[in-house]
């Protein structure tokens, strides 16, 4: 074995995936359909987030197809509303809030706390279904007429003045809201109760800690955008008038019920994928998280904080100054537990033993790819130049670098790097290395000259610009199709993997979690006797001391 | 470790031999009784919180109007009758009485009394439900209702509505009386989503009813009966504030 890897397999040629685990319990559809085990739910979501992101995927492919000049060519301009839209309210609704809590989450949290399920298994697969019965009802809005008011259903164009299907594509986002708000639940009560002894707050693996923060995010801010849709449903259908101008509503209410929870959801986005971060750079540097209790706080902060900050999304719209100078300070605020974050990982990696397995590359794409996403937010957070900025493709810029570039990056970090837990088998190193360096210059190919852009004055959600912009547009459509590519090869090397792959046995990457300490893929009830946490979270020393002793034993 | 469900199986076996019975309701994957009454018990009360943010919503709204419109949402308050408002507020104190004795009577294990409880709070939800709508059908009646029908007459002319004139309402301007439109809009979305709550409570007392004749609470396993509870006492808890709210506002 080569010493820039701390890749440790079975002998492969004696190795076997473990004939009895989770996946081979029972055999049949509805042994999935109707389980309670977390894992499989995990892999439900796993399938169908992804069908959801490669619709979204081709959507914006499509967008980006049409900007490919500066006249509206391909589509009518009405349908390029229907398709940004539709981009939106599947990306957002249907793959970034639930992508890494309800697989990762979903699989990992009793795994890394040592329990046995979930606190509440039944509510887990009500929360797929639910979130299935959203994304089916979203799909059929999308092929019967679609919906043209940008995901944010702005009042009163979503109330007064569009035709389209406004009432079922809300009534998906509510649906899907629900499955979110059970989701958090779950995670919440779990973590509170169902730790395994030796197992305190400070021991709990700081993926768990930024799912739990996240879940207090899911559990408070997605009730109001419930209700927000609710209003726009009743004053859709027989016309009320809370937010109705003309009958004395305020149809910015709208807007601060809407952010109240959709800012707050961007943390419940990002939140998990920071866990991930946490996780993957400890392993990957053979070292415990610097300043782990900084870290765990900072993610409970930006919970925190993340609900007084939403009306910076409101700065054009008709708030008051003393607002827009309030909202603008404490969105700054903000930037402080995410830089505490992005420091802390960069002192983990100082004096690391530092490797560079898929999982770590697409973590180094976060860690550069979120802070300049976070950096471009402070921008966008001081009002001067939030109102040059506004609507234009900087904010697209900058929302796709926190989104794309930094979630997206950590949930395929969080893929590579559990897939052998999840399936039992490696993914082949090389080409998803290969994947990981694609994507990220596809990404910064797409999303970079969008910053450009937005700072020349392009305004974002037209189907034409002026031909100087041109040059650009072919620049960022180029990129994105690269980054559909780095997208497309995980899903063949991964499927391929699931035959083909190397027989990961427990501990692959020789990491400290509990959810390395079982086999892979683990058993249904995880693990064979409740397991006793006797040793400090990320403790490779405790590790070494392990295997030792399992030689000593074995020899 | 092809063997490991063997294991697994084994250990599972011996546990059982060491001696603790488990109780048939114990879920697979909780240690113990109290782990898993804990467990959902804490999970109802974050369900809860969730439903608080939902009415926070329109709290706020209602706020926030209320501050703008003060004289529309007065006037239009006196469209309400404060004797069935009061009614339906002693249905529903009542009908939390009655929720508590059940959770009492599942603790001790009286069926019988437990089922009494429940049918009880049954016909009371029922109860405040058959005065909602006599409450709702005036409003149709009155044109209250927001929508392309929606009257002025009362607010404009007091002299020719009953309600306004006897709470002696002087004629409002037009442009503030067109907002008691927001004020009955805020009205039916309140009570309508805590009717649509007491809907939603009253279908799970029929199911319960149906399992506490055949004992399923009264064998020790109580935590569904007591989270029941805990949601039940919530939707009073929301009438509670919504009635003084709306019915109220001008009587100090």
């Amino acid at each position: 074995m080569s010493t820039n890897t701390i890749i440790s397999l079975p002998d492969q040629s004696t190795a076997r995936v473990p004939k009895v685990n989770y996946l081979s319990k029972e055999n049949g559809i509805l042994s999935w359909l109707l389980t309670g085990d977390h894992k499989r739910i995990a892999i439900l979501y796993l399938i169908s987030l992804s069908f959801f992101f490669f619709i979204g995927g081709a959507l914006a492919g499509l967008i980006r197809l049409e900007l490919l000049t500066p006249q509206a060519d391909l589509m009518a301009t009405d349908t390029y509303n229907k398709v940004f839209t539709m981009h939106g309210v599947i990306m957002i609704f249907f793959f970034l809030v639930p992508s890494v809590p309800a697989t990762l989450g979903n699989f990992l949290i009793p795994l890394m706390i040592g329990a046995k399920d979930l606190a509440l298994p039944k509510i887990n697969l009500l929360s797929w279904y639910l979130y299935m019965a959203g994304g089916i009802l979203a799909l059929y809005t999308m092929v019967t007429g679609g919906v043209d008011t940008g995901w944010t259903f702005t009042t009163p164009l979503s109330t007064h003045y569009v035709n389209t299907n406004v009432l079922t594509t809300g009534l998906a986002a509510f649906i899907a809201g629900f499955s979110s708000i059970f989701t958090g639940l779950n995670f919440i009560v779990t973590i509170h109760k169902m730790r395994a002894p030796g197992m305190t707050w400070f021991k709990l693996p700081l993926f768990v800690w930024a799912h739990y923060a996240a879940s207090v995010l899911m559990v408070l801010a997605t009730p109001v955008v419930a209700i927000a849709i609710v209003l726009v449903a009743l004053e859709r259908t027989i016309g009320i008038g809370v937010f109705d101008p003309t009958k004395g509503g305020d149809p910015l209410l709208f807007q601060h019920l809407f952010w109240f929870y959709s800012h707050p959801a961007v943390y419940i986005m990002i939140l998990p994928g920071m866990g991930v971060i946490s996780e993957v750079i400890s392993t990957f540097s053979r070292k415990r998280v610097f300043g782990y209790t900084a870290v765990a706080f900072s993610s409970v902060a930006i919970a925190v904080f993340g609900f007084f900050v939403w009306a910076h999304h409101m700065f054009i719209m008709g708030i008051s100054n003393y607002a827009v100078i309030v909202f603008s300070l404490l969105t700054m605020l903000v930037a402080v537990p995410s830089a505490i974050k992005i420091f802390n990982w960069a002192f983990t990696l100082y004096k690391g033993s530092i490797t560079f397995e898929t999982p770590m590359l697409y973590a180094f794409g976060f860690m550069g790819l979120f802070t300049i996403g976070g950096l471009t937010g402070v921008f966008l957070g001081v009002s001067g130049t939030d109102i040059h900025l506004t609507e234009t493709y900087f904010i697209v810029a900058h929302f796709h670098f926190v989104m794309v570039g930094g979630m997206l990056m950590a949930f395929l970090a969080g893929i590579h790097f559990w897939w052998p837990k999840m399936t039992g088998r490696m993914y082949p190193e090389k080409i998803s290395q290969m994947a990981a360096v694609v994507t990220f210059i596809g990404f910064n190919f797409t999303f970079f000259p969008q910053f450009i852009l937005g700072t020349l004055g392009m305004p974002r959600r037209y189907a034409s610009y002026p031909p100087e912009f041109q040059i650009l547009n072919v620049f960022s459509t180029a990129g994105a199709s690269i980054l559909g590519v780095g997208y497309l090869l995980p899903v063949l090397y991964l499927v391929w993997s699931l035959k083909y792959g190397a027989v990961a046995g427990d501990n692959p990457w020789q990491a400290t979690g509990l959810e390395w300490q079982t086999q892979s893929p683990p058993l249904t009830e995880n693990f064979l006797k409740t397991p006793i946490m006797d040793h400090d979270v990320y403790d490779y020393e405790w590790l070494e001391a392990q295997k030792e002793k399992e030689v000593a034993s074995a020899g | 470790m092809p063997d490991s469900h063997a294991i697994a199986e084994s250990a599972h076996e011996t546990a059982h031999q060491a001696g603790h019975e488990h109780p048939s309701y114990l879920r697979h994957h909780f240690e113990s009784v109290e782990q898993q009454a804990d467990a959902t018990n804490f999970a109802m009360w974050l369900f809860l919180l969730t439903e608080v943010m939902f009415f926070g919503g329109l709290f706020t709204a209602y706020l926030i109007y209320r501050n703008w419109y003060y004289p529309a949402f007065v006037a239009a308050s006196h469209q309400l009758s404060i004797p069935l408002g009061g009614f339906n507020t002693l249905l529903l104190i009542t009908s939390s009485f009655t929720m508590a004795m059940g959770v009492w009577c599942a603790e001790m294990k009286k069926k019988s009394g437990l089922v009494l409880c429940l049918v009880l709070t049954l016909i009371l939800g029922l109860g405040f439900l058959g005065v909602k709508t006599i409450e709702y059908s005036e409003k149709f009646e009155k044109h209250h209702v927001p929508s392309y029908h929606y009257s002025l007459n009362s607010f404009l002319n007091p002299d020719s509505d009953e309600a306004a004139k006897a709470s002696g309402d002087k004629p409002m301007a037009l442009d503030m009386a067109r907002h008691t439109e927001v004020y009955f809009s805020l009205y039916f979305a309140m009570t309508g989503m805590h009717a649509l709550h007491m809907i939603i409570g009253i279908a799970i007392l029929g199911f319960m009813i149906f399992r506490a004749q055949a004992g399923a609470y009264t064998s020790g396993h109580v935590t569904f009966v007591e989270n029941f509870g805990l949601y039940w006492h919530f939707v009073d808890i929301v009438w509670i504030f919504l009635f003084p709210l709306l019915y109220l506002i001008s009587r100090h």
